[in-house]
């Protein structure tokens, strides 16, 4: 469904991405992984839109779509979260779900229904008239996931949804994410939580320093030296495996 | 719409086409105040709400702010007075070519601006450099007759779009008024709006979620141009002359952010509570300056309390008038 190939993208000479390649088949939930300014949100970026890159390609059910505008790629069935969740502060969550589900849906009876729904089902039936401004953290995470939702996407990709939740929250959103898979979506999300990625990813990937260094099912990943030594430095693969034997 | 607002909504629109008569009613029952003078006060303010709302519709709802809008009141007026003296054309048939003009402008300028990725502070001193250029221009070029100006011709009748009696000037402003009244109201019904608001509360988002940001941008503002010129052509048939100032003046800038942005940016009444609110404080302060000597040297007054005002407004009630009445239908107000 989305065939990443040889991506880069570099901001006046540090290069963000370099030469990046990744696959997301229909009906898969992909996870994301890295260190800290590994590359993962400009690359997620690049995919949806945001910034052109430099060089790669970028394809969507087989149609190349790389450095197409935003609104393009979504029309086309895919849509991106934010990790510094942008809500639309001063309308209510009704209004803000509504944005999302005119992508799809001109009359105004309809959006607000689907909005509803949408909002039911990521669990904020009760929130409807709140304020975007007035929403907790957990609160804006499903709102970026409910308007993502709303535009009606095959392939989903989410960007840490569950940063600066607490366990039940994201137990609570991992269900979520579930359910939308099982309705047929696709998904690709970037996360830190491994918990989270554990128990929804088919597969993963493992970008650092911009370079996708490790790809796999979670259960290999964790246990790869090379994803090891990234996240906990030069020889700790060593050391860990020194202190089981 | 609740039926409570239904029914203030209907008893306003009563009370409005009313108004002329009540005070004819009540000049002849010896209100020491002329008749006409309150009816042409009544003008203004359904005038000034109207050209307000023009900024209001892209300023307000789409976040587009902009310090010329001035440049669509004068292409329409301009297009109004000359197609008229020059060319020798209708009023009736001038005055939506007149509205179109102002269109393309707004397109224009919008496709020039946005494409260039302009945003916030730097569109708004575009938007004021535009209008400065086209004043000058105007008082450059030959078919402006420059510093001079347009006079059309004083004929009055219905065919020529000049009436003897203020009160049809009166109801033709409020025309106007409802129907930026009626474009505000729509655009918190649609699809179109939605997208608009979404666009001024975060940019980034309302791509994401599908929008064209620049398409929907440069809509508005050929929208809001179309407005500001169908104002302007108003103004020129009231007043039967046209030069730079009063066509591309920087103050009815001022005026058209001023209204809404005291009434409330981004509501539907807003502009016409500003409107209110503005006219108001500029008769008083006329009224003052010719009965107290004291203030006969200050000059304009009315400008000191638009700026204590706007200074007030901005500090305790930055959305505006509008939401002094009740959160819930400020809410409501807002798209």
């Amino acid at each position: 469904m989305l065939e990443v190939r040889q991506l880069s993208k570099a901001f006046s000479g540090l290069k963000a991405v370099d030469d990046a390649s990744l696959d997301a088949r229909a009906g898969e939930i992909v996870a994301l992984i890295g260190p800290n300014g590994a590359g993962k949100t400009t690359l997620f970026a690049a995919i949806a839109g945001f910034h052109r890159p430099d060089a790669g390609v970028v394809r969507f059910d087989g149609v190349d779509i790389t450095g197409q505008a935003p609104h393009r790629i979504c029309a086309a069935g895919m849509v991106r979260t934010f990790q510094i969740t942008q809500p639309f502060a001063k309308i209510s969550v009704r209004d803000n779900i509504m944005v999302g589900a005119y992508a799809r849906i001109a009359d105004r009876t309809a959006a607000a229904s689907r909005a509803e729904a949408i909002a039911r089902r990521v669990g904020m039936g009760r929130q409807l008239d709140q304020r975007g401004a007035d929403l907790t953290v957990a609160g804006r995470k499903r709102l970026e996931l409910a308007r993502a939702l709303a535009t009606g996407p095959r392939l989903l990709l989410l960007d840490e949804v569950m940063a600066g939740l607490n366990p039940t929250e994201i137990t609570e959103i991992v269900d979520v994410i579930k359910a939308i898979r099982a309705d047929g979506v696709t998904i690709l999300l970037i996360e830190h939580v491994m918990q989270a990625v554990t128990s929804l990813a088919d597969r993963v990937y493992v970008l650092n320093q911009g370079r996708v260094i490790a790809e796999g099912t979670p259960a290999a990943i964790a246990a790869d030296p090379v994803v090891v030594e990234a996240y906990l430095g030069h020889g700790a693969a060593a050391r860990l495996g020194g202190q089981h034997a | 719409m609740s039926r409570r607002g239904l029914v203030f909504v209907a008893g306003g629109l009563v009370l409005a086409i009313l108004y002329p008569w009540l005070v004819r009613a009540a000049g002849a029952a010896g209100l020491p105040v002329a008749p006409n003078y309150l009816i042409n006060v009544g003008m203004l303010v359904c005038f000034t709400a109207f050209i307000g709302q023009s900024w209001n519709i892209s300023g307000g709802f789409a976040g587009q702010m902009s310090f010329g809008h001035v440049v669509f009141f004068g292409t329409g007026a301009y297009g109004m007075a000359i197609l008229q003296v020059t060319y020798g054309w209708n009023p009736w048939l001038a005055w939506p070519v007149a509205a179109a003009l102002g269109a393309g402008v707004g397109w224009l300028i919008g496709a020039l601006a946005f494409r260039a990725g302009l945003k916030g502070s730097y569109f708004a001193l575009i938007t004021l450099a535009v209008a400065e250029v086209f004043r000058i221009l105007a008082n450059s070029v030959p078919f402006t007759r420059g510093g001079l100006g347009l006079l059309i011709k004083a004929d009055p009748g219905m065919a020529n779009l000049q009436f003897r009696d203020p009160i049809w000037v009166y109801y033709l402003a409020l025309l106007l008024c409802v129907a930026g009244l009626l474009i505000a109201w729509r655009l918190t019904r649609t699809r179109f709006g939605a997208r608009l608001v979404a666009i001024r509360e975060n940019e980034d988002a309302a791509r994401a979620l599908g929008i064209d940001v620049y398409a929907e941008k440069v809509k508005v503002l050929a929208l809001s141009g179309a407005m500001g010129a169908a104002g302007g052509a108003f103004y020129v048939q009231k007043y039967l002359y046209v030069d730079p100032w009063i066509a591309f003046g920087v103050d009815k800038s001022v005026e058209m952010l001023l209204v809404s942005m005291v009434g409330g940016a981004g509501t539907i009444v807003g502009p016409l509570i500003g409107a209110g609110a503005l006219t108001a404080i500029n008769e008083i302060t006329r009224m003052l300056a010719s009965v107290v000597p004291a203030l006969k040297n200050v000059q304009p007054l009315s400008l000191i309390v638009y700026g204590a005002m706007l200074i007030l407004i901005v500090a305790r009630l930055p959305d505006g008038l509008a939401s002094l009445f009740g959160r819930r239908r400020g809410e409501a107000g807002r798209a």
